[in-house]
C-alpha cells in the first residue's frame, strides 16, 4: 500500500474512465435536468432568457466538471495557493472595478459573463487550507504560529466579501474554511475561543450592518412583524411550500410563483417553487439527490489516500451540504434570509461554475485516488 | 514516494476520519430536521397554507345590485334604476395619454382642470386601474365616443345603472340615495355583507325605509390576481339579484300638480283616502333635486340647500311641527259633546275677548261674534266660544280625544324623519316641564296654541277619521295587500239602509274601531265644517267649490309664531305687514266630497298668515285635482281586489 507507483504511465485513459464515480455524475446530471424544469417554470412555461441561459451554463460547466475530473490531482495540489491568490485578486478587483447592483458590489464584468468571485472563493479557501494542513505535521497543527496563516487567509476574503456587502456568502466561505481546520485537527478550544470572540464582537458587527440586514434578522425572528415589507419573502415562501402539500400543485401550476408572490424565484427561492409544484415528495426527491451527492463525495474522501484529497473532499462535501441546508432552512423559514443560492438548482453562473469546479476537483481525487500528491 | 512524515499521514488520516464521522452524524441530524420541517409545512399545515395561498390568489369584486323601482299607484315609476353612460380610461391600454386627452377634449366637453386632476390620479394609481373620465354622459356624447372609439385606445365606454327620479315632485317622501358612509356600515347590519364600494344606499324617506329589501342581492366577480393586484383571469361570476320593487299609494300626477302649486312657498300638503288611509299625495316645499345626490353632491348646490331659510331638505309634512291652531276646534267640540260638557245648541256670547284672573284672551274677531253656538263657533272659528268650551272641558279630556284621533304619535312607522308632536295635558306638563298646569293654558289649548304640536300628516289623519264617520284607519304608503274593511262596511250599510248594526257588531263583523261614543256627534262636526266652507260667514267661504261633486268641508287655522302685543292689536296690524318670519303659519284641513267623503286633505303654509286666505285656495285646487282622478283611482283599486 505504501509502494510508490509510477505516476504518469500507470493510468490509461480507459482506467481513468472506469474510475469515475458514475453515481455522482448521474446524480448531478439529474439534478441539472430538474433545475432546468424548475427554471422553465419560473419563466411561466416558456423557453425564455432564464431557462435558456441556465441550460447553456449547466451544460458548459457540466462539461468543465468532466474535464477537470481528468486533470491530475497533483496539479490542483501544487496550484492551490496560486488559485487562492488568483481568486483573492479577483475579489480585490471587485472592490475597485466591481459592478454595483441593488446596493451591493459583487460582480466583475468579464464581457461574456458577470463573474462573482466570492462564489469561487468558497472553493479557493478550501483548496488553500487543504494543502496547508496537508503539508504541516500533526504536532504543529495546534501550535499558535501555525494558526496564523489559516486565520489570515480566512479573515482576509471574509472582510472583502462582507463589505460588498454580502454577509451570506461571507459566512458560507467561512464555513468551508472552518471545516478544513476542524477536520485537520485544530483543537476544539480554538473554535470555542473564536466562537466567544465572535460573540464578543457581535454588537460591534451589528453596528456595521446595513439597515436592511438588521431588518432581515429581526424579521426572521418574527416574520409577521412587517408582513408586506421584510417579512413578505419568508411568509410567501412558507405559503408556497405549505400549499404544495403532499403531491404539489403540478408542473407549471404553482400559483404563488406564477402570480409573482414569490420573490427571487429564479435564484434563492427556486426550491420553494419546485416544492410548491411537486409537493412533499418532490422536495424529498431533491433532498435525496443532494444527499447522494454529499455521500459520494465523502466516499471519494474515504477512498483517496492523500491527506490533501481527504481534507478537500470531506471539507467540500460538508461545505456543499451547508450551502444546501442553509438555502433550504432559509426558504423554510428556519434561518434569516441571507441570500445564498441552492447549488446547481439556482440561477447564477458563478455559483454553478464554483460548484462544478469543486465537484471536478473531488472527482479528480477519485480518478487519481492512489496517486500521492507530492 | 513517501511524504516527509508518512507515519504521520496515517495518524492524520485517522484523525480526519474521526472528525469527519462527527460531522456526518451532525449532517444526518440536520437532514432529519429538514425533513421534519417539510412534513410540518406540507403535510400537517398544508390545509392552512392552501387557504392562505387561495386568499393570495383570488380576489372578489362585488357588483352593486340594481335597486328596485318605486312606483306610484298607477304603476308609473317614480324612482327607478336607469342606464347610465360612463367613460372609463385604463391607463395601461393607452399608448399616448397626452394625445388621448387632447382627442377626448375635442370630442367631449372636459375642462382643463378635470384633465390635470385625472393625470394626477393616473400617476397615483396602478396602471391597470381605471379612472372615470366622465360619470354621466348623455346619449349623444356617448354615441359620439363610440363612433371615434377605434382611435381612442385605452378608453372604455361603460353602461351602468344609477338611481333616477323623473322629477323632484316627490323628493321628500321618496328620499334620496347616496354613497355608503362609514357610519352607515357601522349602524346598519344588512349593509355589512353587501357593502360594495361606491354603492348608493337610501338615506331618507322611502329609500331609507325600504332600503334593506329594495337594495337587492350583491353579485360578485372572482378573479385570479397577481401579487400586484392585477386581474389575471376571471374565475367565476355571480350577477346577484335586483332589488324588490314597491308600489306606493301615491298619485304621481297629483304629486306633480301639488308640487307646482306650492312652488317657492315653504309649505306642505297631505291627501289621504279616508277609508283605507292610503296616502294619495304628500308634498313638502320647497323641494330639492334628488338626482343630484346620486353621484356625490355639488358643493355649491349643497350650500344653497342648507342656507335656504325655507329648509328645502326638511320633509315638512312628516317632520315639521306646528301648533294645530283652529283646526283643533273640531276635536275640542267633539270632545265636549262626547263628554256631555255642552249640547250643540248651548250658546256663549263673544264680545271679542274674555278675561280670566286678569289675563285677557282675545278672539280673532276684534268686535266679537255675538251669540255663538257650536255650529257657528266652528263656522266662524270663534275663539271665545272655544275658550269657554275648553275651560269647561279641561285639558285632560281634550288630550284624550286628540290622541285617539292620531295626534301626538307617529302616523307612519319607520320613517326616521317623522316626528310625533305633542298633545299636552297636566301629566305631560308635570313630567316634561316640571310645572303645574294653569287654567289659562287650557284656554290656549282650546284654540290649538300653546304646547300643542302636530305635523300636517297628523292633521290630515285627524280630518280623515272625522270624515269617514269616526273610525280608526291605519295610514299606509306602500301597497301591500288589501286594506278595505271600512269600505266593506260602507257597502253593507248602503245595501241595508234600514238595518243599522249596533256598534259592537260593527267591531266584530268588520274589524272596525270606532273612535266615537255617539256617531251623531261626528256628523255634527262634519256639518259645522260644511258651514265653515260653504255658508256665508264661514272662514273659507270665499274658496268653496260649488259643484256638489267637489264640495268640501273644511276648517281653517293659523298657528301663532309670536303673540300679538296689545299695541299691535289696537292698531289692527295685518299679518301681511309683519316681517316674513313673524307671520303666522296658515293651516287648512278639509274632506271631500261632503256628501260622500273620499279624501281628506291638510295644507300648511309656513308664515302664510291666515289659513282662509293662503291655505284654503291651495286645498281647493288639490281637492279638485284629486277628485277628478277619483274614478281612475277606484278602478285601479278594483284591480288589486279592493272593495270600491
Amino acid at each position: 500500500m505504501l509502494q510508490p507507483r509510477s505516476i504518469h504511465s500507470s493510468l490509461s485513459f480507459k482506467d481513468k474512465l472506469f474510475s469515475i464515480d458514475y453515481i455522482l455524475v448521474f446524480s448531478i446530471f439529474i439534478l441539472g435536468l430538474v433545475s432546468i424544469l424548475a427554471m422553465y417554470s419560473t419563466d411561466g412555461g416558456e423557453f425564455k432568457y432564464h431557462t435558456n441561459s441556465h441550460i447553456l451554463r449547466f451544460f458548459i460547466f457540466f462539461g468543465m466538471f468532466i474535464f477537470i475530473s481528468f486533470v491530475q490531482i497533483r496539479f490542483w495540489h501544487s496550484q492551490s495557493y496560486l488559485i487562492y491568490i488568483l481568486f483573492f485578486m479577483l475579489l480585490l478587483g471587485v472592490k475597485y472595478f466591481g459592478l454595483t447592483s441593488s446596493g451591493s458590489k459583487r460582480w466583475l464584468d468579464l464581457y461574456f459573463m458577470n463573474l462573482q468571485p466570492s462564489e469561487l472563493m468558497k472553493i479557493g479557501l478550501i483548496l488553500f487550507l487543504a494543502k496547508y494542513y496537508h503539508r504541516i505535521s500533526i504536532e504543529n497543527i495546534n501550535q499558535l504560529r501555525f494558526l496564523f496563516i489559516p486565520i489570515v487567509v480566512l479573515i482576509a476574503p471574509l472582510i472583502l466579501v462582507a463589505t460588498q456587502p454580502d454577509l451570506g456568502t461571507a459566512l458560507l466561505i467561512a464555513a468551508g474554511g472552518l471545516t478544513v481546520a476542524w477536520l485537520a485537527g485544530v483543537r476544539v478550544k480554538f473554535f470555542a475561543f473564536s466562537g466567544l470572540a465572535f460573540l464578543a464582537l457581535l454588537p460591534i458587527a451589528i453596528s456595521f450592518l446595513k439597515p436592511y440586514q438588521k431588518s432581515r434578522i429581526l424579521t426572521f425572528l418574527n416574520p409577521e412583524r412587517d408582513p408586506l415589507g421584510a417579512g413578505y419573502q419568508i411568509i410567501q415562501s412558507k405559503i408556497a411550500i405549505g400549499s404544495g402539500g403532499l403531491f404539489g400543485k403540478g408542473f407549471l401550476q404553482g400559483s404563488q410563483s406564477y402570480l409573482d408572490y414569490l420573490p427571487e424565484k429564479h435564484t434563492d427561492f427556486i426550491f420553494t417553487l419546485f416544492s410548491e409544484e411537486f409537493g412533499f415528495f418532490g422536495s424529498l426527491f431533491i433532498l435525496f439527490l443532494y444527499a447522494v451527492i454529499v455521500w459520494r463525495i465523502v466516499k471519494i474522501g474515504n477512498e483517496t489516500r492523500s491527506s490533501f484529497g481527504k481534507l478537500y473532499c470531506y471539507s467540500f462535501a460538508t461545505a456543499f451540504f451547508i450551502y444546501v441546508v442553509v438555502n433550504m432552512m432559509m426558504v423554510l423559514g428556519l434561518l434569516p434570509i441571507v441570500g445564498s443560492p441552492l447549488p446547481i438548482m439556482s440561477y447564477g453562473g458563478s455559483s454553478m461554475m464554483a460548484i462544478m469546479l469543486g465537484l471536478g476537483i473531488a472527482m479528480s481525487c477519485k480518478v487519481y485516488k492512489d496517486t500521492p500528491v507530492n | 514516494m513517501l511524504s516527509p512524515g508518512s507515519g504521520n499521514t496515517v495518524i492524520k488520516s485517522k484523525l480526519i476520519s474521526r472528525r469527519m464521522f462527527l460531522l456526518t452524524a451532525a449532517k444526518a441530524v440536520v437532514m432529519v430536521g429538514l425533513v421534519g420541517r417539510l412534513i410540518s409545512l406540507q403535510i400537517n399545515q398544508a390545509t392552512k397554507y392552501k387557504s392562505l395561498s387561495d386568499k393570495n390568489r383570488f380576489r372578489e369584486w362585488k357588483l352593486a345590485p340594481e335597486r328596485g323601482a318605486i312606483k306610484d299607484f298607477f304603476d308609473t315609476k317614480i324612482a327607478s334604476s336607469e342606464p347610465l353612460y360612463q367613460l372609463h380610461l385604463v391607463p395601461e391600454n393607452a399608448k399616448d395619454l397626452d394625445n388621448l386627452f387632447v382627442r377626448l377634449k375635442a370630442i367631449l366637453n372636459i375642462s382643463d382642470r378635470k384633465v390635470s386632476y385625472l393625470k394626477r390620479l393616473i400617476k397615483k394609481q396602478k396602471p391597470w386601474e381605471p379612472v372615470i373620465v366622465s360619470e354621466n354622459l348623455d346619449w349623444s356624447d356617448f354615441s359620439r365616443i363610440n363612433l371615434f372609439l377605434h382611435e381612442l385606445e385605452g378608453v372604455e365606454p361603460i353602461v351602468s345603472v344609477a338611481r333616477t327620479y323623473p322629477d323632484n315632485s316627490s323628493a321628500h317622501i321618496l328620499g334620496y340615495v347616496s354613497q355608503i358612509s362609514a357610519k352607515d356600515l357601522q349602524t346598519k347590519d344588512y349593509l355589512k355583507e353587501l357593502a360594495v364600494p361606491g354603492m348608493a344606499i337610501g338615506k331618507t324617506g322611502l329609500e331609507r325605509k325600504l332600503d334593506e329589501q329594495i337594495i337587492g342581492k350583491v353579485g360578485y366577480q372572482r378573479y385570479e390576481v397577481n401579487a400586484f393586484g392585477k386581474r389575471i383571469r376571471e374565475i367565476k361570476i355571480d350577477e346577484g339579484q335586483a332589488g324588490k320593487s314597491f308600489k306606493t299609494t301615491l298619485d304621481y300626477e297629483v304629486q306633480k300638480y301639488t308640487n307646482e302649486l306650492l312652488k317657492d312657498k315653504a309649505a306642505a300638503v297631505c291627501v289621504m283616502d279616508v277609508y283605507n288611509g292610503d296616502i294619495v299625495s304628500l308634498v313638502s316645499s320647497p323641494t330639492f333635486e334628488p338626482n343630484e345626490f346620486v353621484h356625490g353632491l355639488d358643493k355649491a348646490y349643497w350650500n344653497s340647500l342648507i342656507k335656504n331659510e325655507k329648509k328645502p331638505l326638511a320633509n315638512k309634512a312628516l317632520s315639521g311641527l306646528y301648533p294645530p291652531g283652529s283646526t283643533i276646534k273640531t276635536l275640542v267640540a267633539l270632545s265636549a259633546l262626547e263628554n256631555k260638557i255642552i249640547r250643540p245648541l248651548d250658546t256663549f256670547r263673544c264680545k271679542g275677548k274674555i278675561e280670566l284672573y286678569g289675563e285677557k284672551f282675545h278672539c280673532w274677531e276684534k268686535d266679537g261674534h255675538g251669540i255663538v253656538n257650536l255650529r257657528k263657533g266652528i263656522q266662524r272659528s270663534c275663539d271665545v266660544y272655544f275658550y269657554e268650551v275648553a275651560r269647561k272641558l279641561g285639558v285632560d279630556r281634550l288630550s284624550e280625544t286628540a290622541k285617539r284621533f292620531g295626534l301626538g304619535k307617529k302616523v307612519l312607522s319607520d320613517f326616521i324623519e317623522e316626528r310625533s308632536g305633542v298633545v299636552p295635558n297636566t301629566k305631560w306638563k308635570k313630567k316634561f316641564i316640571g310645572q303645574n298646569w294653569y287654567l289659562g293654558e287650557t284656554l290656549h289649548s282650546g284654540i290649538g296654541q300653546g304646547y300643542f304640536q302636530s305635523t300636517p300628516l297628523q292633521l290630515c289623519l285627524m280630518t280623515a277619521q272625522i270624515a269617514n264617520g269616526g273610525f280608526e284607519i291605519k295610514p299606509r304608503i306602500i301597497v301591500d295587500g288589501k286594506n278595505d274593511d271600512l269600505r266593506n262596511y260602507l257597502k253593507y250599510k248602503n245595501e241595508n239602509p234600514n238595518d243599522p248594526l249596533p256598534t259592537d257588531l260593527l267591531v266584530s263583523n268588520f274589524d272596525l274601531k270606532p273612535l266615537f261614543k255617539n256617531q251623531e256627534h261626528i256628523n255634527l262636526i262634519k256639518d259645522a265644517m260644511f258651514s265653515s266652507s260653504n255658508e256665508p260667514g264661514g272662514t273659507s267661504y270665499r274658496h268653496r267649490l260649488e259643484n256638489p261633486k267637489y264640495t268640501f268641508a273644511g276648517k281653517t287655522g293659523s298657528s301663532q309664531i309670536k303673540r300679538f302685543t296689545e299695541a299691535q292689536r289696537e292698531a289692527e296690524v295685518k299679518q301681511e305687514s309683519l316681517p316674513y318670519k313673524d307671520r303666522d303659519h296658515a293651516l287648512f284641513v278639509a274632506f271631500a266630497p261632503y256628501k260622500n267623503p273620499q279624501y281628506a286633505i291638510s295644507v300648511l303654509v309656513e308664515h302664510g298668515g291666515s289659513g282662509g286666505k293662503t291655505a284654503a285656495p291651495i286645498a281647493k285646487k288639490v281637492i279638485k285635482k284629486v277628485l277628478e282622478r277619483h274614478e281612475l283611482r277606484r278602478s285601479a283599486n278594483n284591480q288589486i281586489g279592493e272593495a270600491v
